[in-house]
């Protein structure tokens, strides 16, 4: 897959799995992200792969889970109502230290909701949607390159702190098609990871157990105990985020992620014409949530309020408020159900927020 | 300030206006500008009306949601009713005349009348009006080179359709000889 191509958010995801060696993929369709199935039906065959359809995302997440097991690369997709059906199958996984992908292209909720674009599982991805002392890595997406690196990321971050990882995008990112290019890849096919845990066979040495059952308190302290450390290590390693025209003219800064970000990337051009400075702060990793850094922003003199917009209504503006610590006045303004705030809409609230005339 | 470009292609579904998106959007990636391709994805597409979105830029592109596009093509009524409307003042707004007997009324943008399903049966099959429109599209505004655009259909239609490809240079023809036309028409308002 050399050179530039023009494809469809959901598309680029599957390709980007391959790119990360993964052969296994199991899921159930769903709009809106139902051609990462469409894709990888035929594309895994072509590098030896499978795609297994289930039955029920709860069946997928036990596929994961016994996949996972082995210390193969694998993942999944779905959206919204899918992903809460495998939040039983994530916190086993999180428990049992695996390292698995999942992908949400979110739809509007709650319930069965609608098919159009929201971010309103910002929470069930950030604050752990299943039961348990437990986090998973969420990545945000607001470009289809972007899902690209961030998917080949992720699977790196997965292996690296045997943890799970989310890939959340909302409807748009999944079905935009855009150019897109991908790495060369030396991984090596189907090869489970090096480990000392997976589940690869006993033969000549002594049988592993992967689980997450400790009846004990004690060993179920230590295995959270264990599982914290990690998370303290992602939150030291793993932050990513981006400032766009973050400057000390800035008067405002605008809080955003995926789709909504690039949203008000437009919106913040269009008020730099009319003399209006405002800065972006786009959090790419949304735990590890780039505390210190969102603190750090707001903290500058100029700043006189952040403001937090969202497809949803209001979720991630709880984390600003949260890492804000009071230092200025943090505002919301959102969309939910599938409806998108629009540029106009953004400047509108800029306008408002800032006491200047519409 | 960057040039960016927004076109929208509107229609029932089966007209075509997905597909003649992304051939648009392929050409202008092709000849190394930024693009993006919206489709609607909406409960609308069920029977109803389909549209999508390119923009095409020479830089990074923000908002994938354009409150006011620069243009619009326009395959039936209830397509104009709803783009019509919305296209920046200036703009242009090109309406498949074969299936819309009215136009917008507005007199800030250049309304461009393409007979499209026409000139599809003319070179052989209806289902090229959209082909038809894109040329016209192309013809009018200079987006794209047509020797991209026809470099890139070839490639998408392959060797393998041969009487497609055919087909479709026919249906290019037509709508950049409705798009020449057009154009000395209305060059007072396209500059």
């Amino acid at each position: 897959m050399a050179g530039k191509k023009l494809m469809k958010g959901n598309e680029a995801i599957g390709e980007a799995a391959i790119c990360a060696g993964v052969r296994h993929y199991f899921a159930y369709p769903i709009t809106p992200q139902s051609e990462v199935a469409e894709y990888l039906c035929w594309r895994l065959p072509e590098v030896g792969g499978a795609f297994v359809q289930a039955e029920s995302e709860v069946a997928v997440g036990n596929m994961l889970f016994g996949a996972a097991s082995t210390g193969l690369r694998t993942f999944t997709s779905s959206s919204s109502p899918g992903i809460s059906l495998m939040q039983e199958a994530i916190s086993y996984m999180a428990g049992a230290h695996l390292p698995v992908v999942l992908v949400n292209i979110i739809r509007g909720g709650p319930g069965l909701g609608g098919i159009l674009p929201a971010q309103g599982d910002y929470f069930q991805a950030v604050k752990g949607g299943g039961h348990g002392d437990y986090r998973v890595g969420v990545l945000a997406p607001s470009s289809v390159q972007e899902a690209v690196d961030l998917m080949i990321l992720a699977f790196d971050l997965a292996d690296k702190y045997r943890n799970p990882m989310m890939l959340i995008g909302d409807g748009m990112v999944g079905q935009i098609m855009e150019s897109v290019e991908f790495p060369e890849t030396n991984r090596e096919d189907n090869d489970p990871i090096k480990s000392d845990w997976a589940l690869t066979g006993a033969l000549n040495r002594k049988p592993r157990v992967v689980k997450s059952l400790f009846l004990n308190p004690d060993l179920l302290e230590e295995n959270c105990l264990l599982l914290e450390e990690k998370y303290k290590r992602m939150k030291e390693n793993e932050i990513r985020y981006e400032l766009y025209k973050v400057s000390d003219k800035n008067r405002l800064l605008i809080a955003a992620f995926g789709t909504m970000a690039r949203i008000c990337q437009t919106a913040i051009d269009e008020l730099e014409r009319e003399g209006v400075s405002v800065g972006l702060f786009r959090p790419i990793s949304l735990f590890p949530f780039p505390e210190k850094e969102i603190y750090a922003e707001a903290g500058k003199k100029n700043i006189e309020k952040i403001l937090t917009i969202e497809m949803s209504v209001g979720q991630m503006v709880e984390d600003i408020e949260r890492c804000v610590k009071g230092r200025k006045p943090v505002e919301f303004f959102g969309h939910t159900g599938g409806i998108v705030p629009t540029p106009n809409e953004v400047k509108d609230k800029v306008r408002e927020s800032l006491g200047l005339k519409k | 300030m960057a040039a960016q470009k927004e076109v929208v292609f509107a229609g029932f579904g089966g007209q075509g206006v997905m597909t003649a998106g992304q051939l648009l959007a392929y050409t202008a990636m092709e000849e190394g500008k930024q693009v993006i391709w919206i489709p609607s994805y909406g409960p609308e597409m069920r029977g109803g009306t389909a549209n999508c979105t390119v923009i095409v830029s020479d830089s990074r592109i923000g908002s994938p949601i354009i409150n006011n596009p620069m243009s619009a093509c326009v395959f039936n009524r209830p397509s104009l009713d709803r783009f019509g409307p919305m296209i920046r003042k200036g703009g242009l707004l090109f309406i498949n005349s074969s299936l819309i007997d009215v136009t917008s009324e507005r007199d800030d943008i250049t309304e461009l009348l393409v007979p499209a399903n026409d000139l599809a049966i003319k070179v052989g099959n209806p289902k090229v009006a959209n082909m038809v429109m894109l040329a016209a599209y192309v013809e009018v505004t200079g987006l794209v080179l047509f020797e991209t655009l026809d470099r890139m259909l070839t490639e998408k239609l392959g060797g393998k359709k041969k009487e497609m490809l055919e087909l479709n240079r026919k249906a290019f023809e037509e709508g950049r000889k409705a798009g020449q036309e057009l154009g000395e028409k209305h060059a007072g308002e396209l500059r």
